[in-house]
């Protein structure tokens, strides 16, 4: 029988601590979609679509009712559009929007390029169409694998990224660059990620599956608050145990959705991502451990601590751990790491540090709009250097906010939060970004 | 079975647990645990009951309890056992 105490700290986790299910995502396969004739390629994703995802919505919102726990997003993830697409790709984006709206879910991704090695002509195009897409969809996003472990880095699309970025932000102006918060450029993408904007159902994935993404930062921040001053060996097993009860839930959920809606589960990831609410910040764990804010010397350390306990706790408590699975560090969307960018405690380059360590990479981050294209590449460069040779997925989420410098404020609203604009290198690298081609993968990748 | 937990807190009054457990009698549901304690000067009820007979779905009983809620000025809650089974128990 379970004991009142338990009961107790269940309850007190989702309603004092913000303990959610960040995201039921349901990964669907689109390549049976494809056709020559893009008009016709759309009519059929719209229709398999709107098919598939008809119960997400109402499924996750009864498993939120009996079960009592807040499922914050209900979403969807589709094969790469360059894959299904032989002419211009925009009539599949108008439909992917439009069925995500239909369905009632909060995003959709999957307007995605796999070019890590090369471009094909569908992705160039979908390349192409990005800054117009993105400005003219609400629900959908895009994303771009730019590098590999095995391949090394395609640094030709690392160069065209960089564009796509500004010229994004551009066209979204008015929303201070609304448009690059739904674009992500990565290195080793996974294939079953349950986060926005990143997600996409890969190839290699079945018909459909339900992906689970967890979160609660807020609960690990008050477990570490009863271990204050405690060595880090009782830090560590302090979140490996908070990790496990939370993802137990992640499974379960997944578990039930999966049964409810007959699709196969696919995997749980064990995440820890922030919202902009109090008490719900990754940075704010950091600053439990005795940092006085993100940033200070001793935060990537504090962060290699938490994405590791976070893994050996979750592991344990679900079949099959996918996605992304660590902590999460994005700027607009963590109250915490807000608060350090604009104490002048957090940099780009200490970022850059963090994400050799964090589960992703550098995410949410407003820079000055002025920033030239082939300074945008360059960070993307050295991000997918850091993914290409650390064998993790690395990513880039900037968003140049047009017309305001380093210090100023960008508002997106909810979920994606707020952000003071950063400030970049501006040292030229323009000579570096124009010699494209491919960096080389590195010898590790040689494994067989 | 599909069992769920039902908490009831706020200010402790007269009745409370004849209420609920009257609403649940109508519903066929039965009540197989009760622990009742005062914590931080507010009174906390948890019953488990056992949904298998009962005559409504989840959803219509979350609604029925509703007026109930209202009445007794508390705050009631309805969640299945096995999001406590999962957490707590391997």
């Amino acid at each position: 029988m379970i004991e009142t105490g338990e009961i107790l700290q269940t309850m007190h986790m989702i309603q004092q601590e913000n303990f959610d299910i960040r995201t039921i995502t349901l990964g669907i396969n689109l390549l049976d979609c494809s056709d020559r004739d893009a008009k016709r390629c759309a009519e059929r994703v719209y229709e398999k679509i709107c098919r598939t995802a008809a119960n997400l919505v109402r499924t996750g919102e009864e498993i939120e009712m009996e079960l009592g726990i807040p499922i914050v997003n209900k979403r969807i993830s589709v094969t790469p559009v360059s894959l299904i697409c032989q002419e211009d790709p925009r009539p599949i984006a108008l439909a992917l929007d439009r069925a995500a709206e239909e369905v009632g879910v909060n995003f959709l991704g999957g307007y995605s390029a796999l070019m890590h090695k090369g471009a094909t002509m569908a992705d160039e195009r979908l390349l192409a169409s990005i800054p117009e897409v993105l400005s003219e969809t609400k629900l959908l996003c895009s994303s771009v694998n730019v590098a590999s472990t095995r391949a090394g880095i395609n640094m030709n699309a690392v160069k065209e990224m960089g564009e796509i970025i500004k010229k994004t932000a551009e066209l979204t102006a008015e929303q201070d660059g609304l448009g690059c918060a739904k674009l992500v450029v990565f290195a080793n993408a996974v294939e079953d990620n349950p986060f926005m904007a990143g997600a996409f159902c890969g190839v290699g994935e079945p018909e459909c599956a339900i992906n689970v993404g967890v979160s609660g930062p807020g609960v690990v921040k008050v477990a570490l608050e009863h271990v204050k001053g405690a060595p880090f060996d009782i830090v560590a097993e302090t979140i490996k145990r908070t990790a496990f009860k939370i993802t137990r839930v992640g499974q379960l959920v997944a578990k039930e959705a999966s049964k409810r809606m007959n699709i196969p589960f696919g995997i749980v990831d064990l995440s820890l991502a922030p919202t902009p609410a109090r008490g719900d910040s990754v940075a704010h764990i950091l600053t439990e451990m005795g940092l006085e804010n993100a940033g200070a010397p001793g935060t990537t350390a504090a962060l290699a601590l938490l994405n590791d306990a976070v893994k050996k706790g979750g592991i344990m408590a679900s079949n099959h751990v996918g996605g992304l699975s660590g902590a999460f560090i994005p700027v607009s969307e963590d109250i915490g790491m807000i608060e350090a960018v604009s104490a002048g405690a957090l940099t780009l380059e200490k970022l850059e540090a963090m994400t050799c360590v964090c589960s992703v990479g550098l995410d949410m981050i407003a820079i000055p709009g002025d920033t030239s294209a082939a300074t945008i590449s360059g960070i993307i460069a050295d991000e997918a250097a850091i993914g290409m040779i650390n064998n993790k997925t690395t990513a880039i989420r900037v968003i140049p906010a047009v017309g305001k410098k380093a210090g100023d404020l960008v508002e997106f609203g909810g979920l994606l939060g707020r952000a003071p604009v950063m400030a970049v290198n501006r040292q030229n690298n323009e000579a570096f970004i124009a010699r494209g081609g491919r960096i080389p993968a590195p010898v590790h990748s040689m494994r067989n | 079975m599909k069992k769920a937990l039902i908490s009831v807190t706020g200010l402790d009054t007269t009745g409370i647990i004849a209420r609920v457990a009257t609403k649940l009698y109508e519903m066929n549901i039965n009540i197989l645990d009760i622990t009742q304690t005062i914590l931080g000067g507010y009174f906390t009820m948890m019953m488990v009951v056992d949904l298998d007979g009962a005559n409504r779905s989840f959803e219509e009983i979350n609604k029925e309890l509703e007026p109930v809620r209202d009445e007794l000025k508390m705050s009631i809650h309805m969640q299945r056992m096995d999001i406590f089974d999962a957490m707590h128990r391997i």
